[in-house]
Order: structure tokens, then C-alpha cells, then sequence
């Protein structure tokens, strides 16, 4: 009665093969070259350290001046997670929201593109002022201003896409609201809303590092931006580039956690996700 | 079962999609509707279904239950991508609030017969063309319909995998004793399925034909090389292009 066209589910990769694979193998080998390549570089053109640092020296510097690197790259840390955990919580309700009525959508959606178009550092000197009293919520409220938008737009745009056959079937079924929301528009959205964050996860570190660098080294917090601000009036050239190297660490670990999340959410069933075989 | 009296229905742009429609439905049939496309074949599938209103007319149920479930089958399976099979066959039951354990044992009855035993499991990306159109049907069953509403179902379907859905729609039709309106464009497969099969012209949507198969019901594939089957194809066809050439005589 069937075509016997199936295979057994495929065995998913471990982990550490996964890290030997071409995708993890190529470019760190590209990104050791390059390092090389810097360190050579720097010796044989005998660069001072205070124009250009060499890897091995920016690595020293890392270690000795670990405590209070470390110390900046828990706070800038803590304020870019709760921005992005803010503009998650928020970006989906509002989503949601306009999602349920096309005339909320119509009549506040523009303000949601006014949040976007803001240059940030334009109006983080006001928002440091407005909560002087409280300068991590004011870093927080910079950093959420950045990361909020793409995920509202993202996550819109997927709680539309339903395909309009099973729009049909649910109200054939007289599904209500809620039931429309929980079993068709969240999980067609899913995806979307996975792109939104991927993207926000970025924005939101760069919105906390931007908000510090407004913030200056007035606050009591002082995170990575703080140190790079700090290390360049003492000309500390090697420690500037270790808090850059601590916060492309970062950029890069937010990226791929939120891949892997997307992954391992969508592995079954979204094309993004779904092995091929040809 | 129903019937639909001097049914009119116009869309709000202007277009007349179908003029003083009239139809019923025998319990317990199958009913084909062929037309050409456009003529206004899926407005009547949505009207029935309460999807779409009608503009003028009536629809008028028959039978005295207050409640007429109804399934509807679309031309693509419509499957819900992130669930699987099982998941995608249960969720009228899901809506609707049945309990579990019991929404579970109908929903293996209804996998068992559309014949998709093990593949419960699965999600629809590894499913073929033709099993996402069993699945699709399996949902329909599962709320054991009173009326099944199917709109160019196989439409998408190689012609060896429509053959064999034929079948077993013919089977499962006569076990259970289904009533189905079957849209379709291919003459063939109408008089192949249904006890009757309406004849439908387009510019404004309208009834043309309405012709009895009275051939031995369910039918096996020997039929399809007979010359009864060969006679009343010929005479749906006959019937189209009549009414093709007439509204294209309207037009001229
Ligand atoms: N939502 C709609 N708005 C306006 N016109 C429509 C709409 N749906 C269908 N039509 C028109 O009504 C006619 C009948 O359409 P339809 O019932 O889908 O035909 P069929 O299913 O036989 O191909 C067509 O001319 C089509 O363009
Ligand atoms: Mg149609």
C-alpha cells in the first residue's frame, strides 16, 4: 500500500566530530595562519608595541591583567544578557500583540521602526541622564533599544506566514484565538523569530559596549568598554586590544549558542535545519 | 444530505462566481464536480463548508442533526511541518477538546485506514507526495465526518500514486459509507470515484450536467478499460466542451 521509500533515521554526529569537520577545521586554521602571519609581521618590521601589538603579547597581557579584564567582561556580559533576555520577552509579546490585530500592527508598528532608526548614541547621553541614579539600567535600556527591533519585525513577519490551507483548517475546526496562536502561528514563526534573536544576540553586545562608551568612565560600572577607554588614555595599547579580543570572544560565543539553539529547535522539520542528501 | 437551491455568489471585486447553483447531495455517494478551473468548483466546496457565504439562495441540510461535522481535504496536504504524523492527524481532535487517550486511539484508526501504519513518527518532510495526501485524509477521517469535502485532492499526484489513492478512497468510501463531493478536473478520475457525477460551466459558475454512473459501485481497475467507463467519460467530456464552447460563443 506504501512506496517503501524511507530509510531509518540518521545518526546525528558527536559533537567532537563535529568539531573536526571541514565547517569548524578550515577557518581555525585560516584565523592561525593570520595570527602567524600578525606575529611574524610585527617582529620583522620591529612595530612598536604602542602602534601594533603582536598576538603573544596581547595573550601576556590577558593573563596579567586578568582579574580586572575579567571583572569589566562579567558586567558588559551581564548588561548585553539582560537586554537581549528583555528584548526577547518583549519583542515576542509585542509581536504577539500585533499579531492579533491588524490595526495594532498598522498603528504602532512605525514607533517600533522609530526605536530601530535611533542612533544609539545619540540618545544614550539622555538615557544615562533620565536613570542617573541607576547606570546598569541605563546601559540595559541602550543595549535593549538595539536588540529589540529585529526581533519584532522577525517574529511578525513568521506569525503571518501561516500557510492560508491551515488557516482554514483551524477555523474549520472553530479553533479560538489562543488555540491559533499555540498550534499554528508560534510554530510557524519559530524560524523567524530564531533569525530575529540570532541577529539581536550580536546587536545586543554591541548596544552595551556603545551605551559604555557614552557612559564613559564617570559610572561606577565599568565594563569592557571602560577598560579599552581607560587603556587608551594610559596608552596601554596591548591591554585595549585584549578587552577587543574579550569582546569578539564574546560576539562570536552569542552567535553560536543562538545557532545551536535554532538548530536543535528546528532540526526536524525546517529546511534550515534539515540535513540534505543528494 | 444537503442541498444547495439557486445559489448565487458574488465576490467583492464584481466577480460572479456562480449563478442560480443548484445541488444535492445523496447521503452515503460519492459526487464529482468537473468543470474548468475558474468555473467556481472551490467556492462551492467553501460555501458548503461555511468557509465562504453564499450571496443569494439557501443551503439547506437534510438530515435533522444540528451538528454537521464536516472535513474538508485541500489540494495540497496542508500538513503542519514541525508535527508529526501523528501529531498533524490529531489535531481536530486537539482543537476540539477530545481527551487524549481517546483522541489517540481514533487517531490510530485513522492512520490504520489510510495505511500508514509505522510511519507515526514521521514528520512530513520525509513523507512522499502521495503520503502527505494520506495523512491529509487520515485528519479528515478521524473526526469521522458526515460530509467529506475534497477539492482537487490527487490534483498535485503523479498518475500511478492518484490510481492507487483512487482505490483506496473507493474502499475506505464503501466501508464506512461516506459522503464525499469530490472536485476534480480530470474527467477520468469522476466517473472512475463518484455515483454521479455534475458537470459544470464557467462565466458565471453554473450547473451544465448532471449524469448518473450507474456501473457496479466500488469499482476495481478492470473498469477503467471498459466500455461503459469509456462511454460515460465521453459523455462528461461531450457535456464540457459543450459548455466550454457555449461560454466561449458568450464571450465572442
Ligand atoms: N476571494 C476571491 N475574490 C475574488 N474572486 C475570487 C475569489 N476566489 C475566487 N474568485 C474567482 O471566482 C471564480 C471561481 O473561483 P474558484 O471557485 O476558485 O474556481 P475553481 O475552483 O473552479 O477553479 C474565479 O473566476 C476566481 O477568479
Ligand atoms: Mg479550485
Amino acid at each position: 500500500m506504501i512506496s517503501p521509500a524511507l530509510k531509518p533515521p540518521k545518526t546525528q554526529p558527536q559533537w567532537v566530530q563535529s568539531l573536526f569537520s571541514p565547517d569548524v577545521l578550515a577557518p581555525v586554521i585560516v584565523g592561525l595562519l593570520i595570527l602567524i602571519a600578525w606575529e611574524l609581521g610585527v617582529r620583522l618590521t620591529h612595530t612598536p608595541p604602542y602602534l601594533l601589538p603582536g598576538p603573544m603579547l596581547i595573550l601576556q597581557t590577558l593573563v596579567k591583567d586578568w582579574p580586572q579584564l575579567f571583572s569589566s567582561w562579567l558586567i558588559t556580559l551581564k548588561i548585553a544578557f539582560t537586554a537581549l533576555g528583555c528584548a526577547t520577552v518583549s519583542g515576542l509579546l509585542v509581536a504577539i500583540l500585533f499579531s492579533q490585530s491588524k490595526w495594532i500592527e498598522r498603528s504602532f508598528f512605525p514607533y517600533a521602526v522609530l526605536l530601530q532608526t535611533t542612533p544609539i548614541v545619540a540618545v544614550a547621553p539622555l538615557i544615562i541622564i533620565w536613570l542617573k541614579n541607576n547606570t546598569f539600567a541605563a546601559l540595559v535600556v541602550c543595549a535593549w533599544i538595539v536588540a529589540f527591533f529585529p526581533i519584532v519585525s522577525n517574529t511578525v513577519l513568521g506569525l503571518n506566514s501561516t500557510d492560508p490551507s491551515l488557516v482554514n483548517l483551524f477555523k474549520l475546526n472553530r479553533a479560538n484565538r489562543w488555540q491559533t496562536l499555540r498550534y499554528l502561528r508560534l510554530p510557524a514563526g519559530l524560524p523567524y523569530f530564531l533569525a530575529g534573536l540570532r541577529i539581536s544576540g550580536g546587536l545586543a553586545l554591541i548596544g552595551a559596549v556603545v551605551a559604555e562608551f557614552v557612559a564613559g568612565t564617570g559610572g561606577t560600572q565599568s565594563g569592557l568598554a571602560y577598560q579599552i577607554l581607560m587603556a587608551g588614555y594610559n596608552l596601554q595599547i596591548p591591554r585595549m586590544f585584549a578587552a577587543l579580543v574579550l569582546i569578539t570572544i564574546s560576539g562570536i560565543g552569542i552567535f553560536a549558542a543562538l545557532s545551536a539553539l535554532s538548530h536543535a529547535l528546528l532540526k526536524n522539520w525546517h529546511a534550515s535545519a534539515v540535513r540534505h542528501e543528494n | 444530505m444537503l442541498t444547495l437551491e439557486h445559489v448565487g455568489k458574488t465576490y467583492a471585486n464584481g466577480t460572479v462566481a456562480l449563478h442560480d447553483f443548484n445541488l444535492t447531495v445523496q447521503p452515503g455517494t460519492i459526487t464529482s464536480l468537473v468543470g474548468p478551473s475558474g468555473c467556481g468548483k472551490s467556492t462551492v466546496l467553501r460555501i458548503i463548508s461555511g468557509l465562504g457565504h453564499l450571496s443569494t439562495g439557501r443551503l439547506i441540510w437534510q438530515d435533522n442533526q444540528p451538528l454537521h461535522r464536516l472535513a474538508y481535504v485541500f489540494q495540497e496536504a496542508a500538513l503542519m511541518p514541525w508535527a508529526t504524523v501523528i501529531d498533524n492527524v490529531r489535531l481536530p481532535l486537539k482543537l476540539s477538546g477530545v481527551p487524549k487517550r481517546q483522541a489517540l486511539e481514533r487517531v490510530s484508526e485513522a492512520i490504520a485506514q489510510v495505511g500508514l501504519e509505522g510511519f507515526e513518527r514521521v514528520y512530513p518532510r520525509e513523507l512522499s507526495g502521495g503520503m502527505r495526501m494520506r495523512v491529509s485524509i487520515a485528519r479528515a477521517l478521524v473526526t469521522h465526518p458526515t460530509i467529506l469535502l475534497m477539492d482537487e485532492p490527487f490534483g498535485a499526484l503523479d498518475e500511478m500514486t492518484r490510481g492507487k489513492l483512487n482505490q483506496d478512497l473507493l474502499t475506505l468510501q464503501h466501508q464506512q459509507q461516506l459522503t464525499i463531493l469530490f472536485v476534480t478536473h480530470s474527467i477520468y478520475e469522476a466517473v472512475y470515484l463518484a455515483h454521479r457525477v455534475v458537470v459544470m460551466a464557467s462565466q458565471p459558475g453554473r450547473v451544465v450536467a448532471d449524469i448518473a454512473i450507474d456501473s457496479p459501485h466500488p469499482r476495481d481497475p478492470d473498469y477503467r478499460t471498459s466500455a461503459q467507463f469509456n462511454r460515460y467519460c465521453r459523455e462528461v467530456s461531450h457535456c464540457l466542451s459543450a459548455a466550454m464552447g457555449e461560454s466561449l460563443a458568450l464571450a465572442l
